[in-house]
């Protein structure tokens, strides 16, 4: 593929940012990641996607509110319902057209406007099967935790040490919500949310905006001095219906995996990248995912975490930014936020996070329950 | 500008639109899916990718609603990408589809529209509430008919427009609406009936705005070569634009749609078409409101700024005329169900380019233009469709 | 639909049947709330409307002084720099009579609907509101008006602060 990164901005994430708007917040990720991008808004982009969820924002047809604080008046802008990873593969395809040169990504969270984040993901039930029963969602995150754990004879201990790792490397990244030295007993032994699922196995929700330029191949070589190239994309939708589902294992990340490592040409991942950014929104989904990547065999993602390979002075670094459990869970923002610290790792730019020599990297998504739909993007500093 | 893969539209499918359907959205996305499938020759194994476009979660009631469709729309175990801008997704989706393919990243696309709109209580109206903005316009209790009463009027009083040539368009699309078998609110009317029905949001009356409706639609677009493999007629989706405007459209004059004429040039200059009204051979533009279809043909260019209501009483739009636009129906006569709404202006495209389209086959049709339009008065989506020559 | 096609899937259903037995249909209120963070733009406009004030923010690069005000210029997308002060008084954009409320309920007398253009703000920046103490079909565009405040002591900071816009004495 012919498709690179070129500028990245961001907010910082918080729990809480009740001073600004989100129209505001967006406008500085905005002007930063133009900036890193050496682009001017209103000349030099020719395409703006946003991933948003009306009911995420409570309004109506969100893009609505969308172009303004994104210097996009008057210019092609899209909303897609999904994370920020889809929206970055779908701009990708609109460079590769040949339609556009330079696109602009943007994917966030304000879920401190929700006063009733659960009673909203419960609407996302379906209506007829799903909701009367009146439980909170999040029994789904438990049914597949339970059935998981069964399949691969995981333990709740080396759950927890997902959580441990990836809320201490969240102390060495500036932007993240819940950075914590926390111990597995701590983990194990919080609020039983549904069971084997505790409240701190479950990422905890964040404010924040990340914006992403991409450029085609000439373009990129023109503006960027490390230009960051999208080597592989794919993503995918299981099935909706809970009643027909695979519990024990991520078929999404199977699927979507199988298309992006194509593309890519990876054939023995573990050995091809040199860190990942997979989908923490709760702790089992990281090794859940980690199999499903084929970054380790299936059933030892928990083995493997519990023995520190997975930390970022381990063998294979995963979620070294701290993921959504310790940079704070942005909805749709949390697939960008897997992007921008792939982008800071192969430009040599994470700081006391930087991985050394990182050439090739894997993100990858989630949209979190009740949905079955994920993506994964091999990213490299070559091309 | 280079285009890396020609796009065509290879299969059609289309529910009824009625004001309440009893089957449930996926269901309806299943049988516009599947008619289209058929149409094609193709089964659901030989689709690489899917496309759902879909407008407010609110009316059928789900937070995430593409996601609980996606198995109605054939998407299980698929690349699922759900588009979305507002009222102009039914013409957006197609050009989601169109990048699917363009890109060279798939060969095969399923498009498919739902809109359930009957599930919503009090109204479908009341989803509409969450549309404004939060701060500086819900506290006003705003009904949306407002802002198309605003700008209709807007439209009327730079031009001088009379209601009675407005009105004109809904006796042109029910009349032609009844010989669209999908059709909720086909029949023949006079002007005078649209005058004399009740004012809703003055100077819009009941006859001057569309239903509320269920209903789904779809299209299978391919890649050149895939294409001629299914079949010796494909139509060309050689052109798409699409533009989003400010949301602080009381800082905008309303009189124009610049989005759409944006949209539109982004479109022709792809499709290569330099002078509209020659080279156009009909036009589906946006008529959820009887105005709007004259708003967005002089947004669309194929009619000079205000005159677009002289040419519909002069007959250059009726289906037999020079120019005919909406000759499917459109929204007044087919019905409103939104995202379906503006696919089934590319499935009539589709039909009509391929002589298909039945009683309400337009003479000569070479080349056919869609448009959509939604959000605050803001975005304006267009597609270009050639005939295969 | 092609000529080709026969028949069309769907299974029409009438409001009545809707309420009977007959379908079988599962209520659901969302529960979804929101309490959406102003910031800084609308922030100070809200708060200035307390006070019986309209304020807007300029943009140096365009100069175009606009309401209601924003942090950034959406033509130049620069960030704007300076607040200004409106004047309560301006001119009718376009305008409705609405017969039907928020819930598509039809109601006797018209809601009066108005874009207003603010004076001291750039030309064509007008904001949504409401026309009130006019007969209705003396209304025009074009028409000056002034806002009419709420009382001072039951102002909350919301744009309901200015009950609705009347005509300007000549």
């Amino acid at each position: 593929m012919t498709v690179a990164i070129i500028g990245i901005g961001c907010t910082s994430f918080n729990s809480v940012t009740a001073e600004v708007s989100f129209k505001e917040q967006m406008f500085e990720a905005a002007v930063k990641a133009y900036a890193d991008a050496g682009v001017n808004a209103r000349e030099d982009i020719g395409s703006f996607l946003t991933a948003a969820e009306d009911y995420w924002e409570g309004y109506s047809i969100f893009d609505e509110f969308v172009p303004d604080q994104l210097g996009a008046v008057l210019r092609s802008v899209c909303t897609i319902g999904g994370d920020g990873l889809l929206a970055l593969a779908n701009g990708t395809m609109q460079i590769e057209t040949g339609l556009f040169d330079v696109v602009a990504i943007e994917a966030h969270s304000k879920a401190s406007d929700m006063l009733t984040f659960d009673g909203i993901l419960t609407h996302a039930l379906d209506p007829v099967y799903n909701r009367a029963f009146n439980v909170h969602p999040y029994f789904i995150a438990g049914l597949e935790m339970q059935r998981y754990l069964h399949e691969t004879k995981t333990t709740r201990e080396q759950c927890a040490a997902v959580v441990v790792k990836n809320k201490r490397n969240a102390m060495d990244n500036p932007l993240a919500a819940f950075p914590a030295d926390m111990t597995v007993d701590e983990v194990i032994n919080s609020t039983m949310v549904s069971h084997p699922l505790t409240q701190r196995d479950i990422s905890p929700l964040a404010d924040g905006m990340i914006v992403i330029v991409l450029a085609s191949e000439k373009k990129a070589k023109e503006l960027s001095d490390h230009p960051i190239w999208i080597k592989g994309l794919g993503w995918c939708s299981d099935t909706p219906w809970l009643e027909a589902r695979d519990w024990g294992a991520a078929g999404y990340t199977n699927l979507a995996r199988d298309r992006a490592y194509k593309r890519a040409d990876i054939k023995n991942p573990r050995k091809e990248f040199d860190f990942a950014e997979v989908d923490d929104y709760f702790s089992y989904k990281e090794l859940q995912h980690l199999e499903a990547l084929q970054l380790c065999e299936p059933g030892k993602a928990g083995k493997l975490a519990e023995a520190g390979e997975f930390n970022r002075d381990g063998a294979f670094p995963v979620n070294v930014s701290g993921g959504r459990l310790g940079a704070g869970n942005l909805l749709e923002g949390s697939a960008l936020q897997s992007v921008l610290e792939c982008v800071y790792q192969l430009r040599g730019h994470a700081g006391k996070r930087q991985i050394k020599n990182a050439k090739t990297a894997l993100a990858q998504s989630w949209r979190g329950v009740p949905t079955a739909s994920g993506c994964v993007a091999v990213l490299s500093n070559e091309n | 500008m280079n285009i890396r893969k020609r796009v065509a539209v290879i299969g059609a499918g289309i529910t009824l639109y009625r004001r309440r359907l009893k089957e449930s959205g996926k269901e309806l996305s299943f049988y516009a899916a599947n008619m289209a499938l058929e149409s094609a020759g193709m089964s659901r194994n030989e689709i690489d990718s899917v496309v759902m476009g879909t407008a407010p979660d609110a009316f059928d009631g789900i937070h995430m609603k593409s996601e609980n469709l996606l198995d109605g729309a054939g998407a299980t175990q698929k690349p699922y990408t759900h588009v979305y801008v507002g009222g102009g997704t039914g013409v957006f989706a197609p050009i989601g589809g169109w990048w699917h393919i363009a890109s060279g990243m798939h060969d095969t696309c399923l498009v498919v529209c739902e809109e359930k709109m009957s599930p919503c209580f009090p109204h479908p109206q009341t989803a509409f509430r969450s549309i404004w903005d939060p701060i500086i316009s819900r506290p006003l209790n705003p009904n949306l008919v407002w802002i198309f009463a605003l700008e209709m009027h807007r439209y009327m009083k730079v031009h001088g427009i009379p209601k009675e040539h407005i009105a004109q368009v809904a006796v042109k699309n029910k009349g032609n609406a009844l010989d669209h078998p999908s059709a909720q609110l086909a029949a023949k009317i006079t002007v005078d009936d649209v005058l004399n029905s009740e004012i809703m949001v003055y100077p819009v009356n009941r006859l001057d705005i569309s239903p509320p409706s269920d209903g789904a639609a779809a299209l299978i677009l391919a890649s050149e070569d895939v294409a001629r493999k299914y079949t010796d007629a494909p139509v060309w989706l050689d052109g798409v634009g699409w533009s989003l405007d400010s949301a602080y459209w009381t800082n905008r004059d309303l009189y124009f749609p610049q989005y759409v004429a944006k949209a539109a040039k982004m479109a022709y200059k792809m499709a290569k078409i330099n002078d509209p009204p020659q080279e156009v051979s009909f036009a589906e533009p946006y008529d959820p409101f009887t105005y709007k279809e004259l708003h967005h043909m002089e947004g669309l260019l194929l009619a000079e700024k205000g005159q677009a209501p002289k040419l519909t009483v002069e007959g250059v739009t009726a289906r037999d005329g020079d120019l005919p636009i909406c000759p499917s129906g459109g929204l007044l006569g087919v019905g409103n169900p939104i995202a379906a709404a503006g696919l089934m202006k590319c499935c009539e495209a589709f039909w009509q380019l391929r002589d298909e389209a039945g009683k309400r086959q337009v003479p000569k049709a070479e080349t056919g233009v869609c448009q959509a339009w939604g959000d605050l008065m803001q975005v304006g989506t267009v597609c270009v469709f050639k005939r295969d020559s | 639909m092609s000529k080709d096609m026969k028949e069309l899937p769907g299974t029409p259903v009438s409001g009545k049947e809707l309420k009977s037995d007959k379908i079988i249909t599962f209520e659901w209120r969302p529960n979804a709330k929101y309490a959406w963070s102003a910031g800084i733009a609308y922030g100070r406009y809200l708060d200035e409307l307390k006070e019986g004030r309209i304020i807007g923010r300029r943009c140096s690069r365009c100069k175009r002084i606009i309401v209601p005000p924003r942090m950034f210029c959406e033509q130049c997308f620069v960030a704007t720099d300076e607040w200004v002060y409106c004047k309560d008084t301006g001119t009718v954009n376009t305008f409705s009579l609405s017969y039907l409320d928020a819930d598509a309920n039809r109601i006797k007398e018209p809601i009066l609907v108005a874009v207003i253009d603010i004076d001291g703000a750039s030309p064509g920046v007008g904001i949504l509101h409401l026309l009130g103490n006019v007969d209705p079909k003396k209304i025009d565009v074009g028409m000056k008006v002034k806002a009419v405040w709420k009382p001072p002591e039951e102002r909350e900071g919301a744009v309901t602060d200015i009950l609705y816009w009347e005509p300007m004495e000549d």
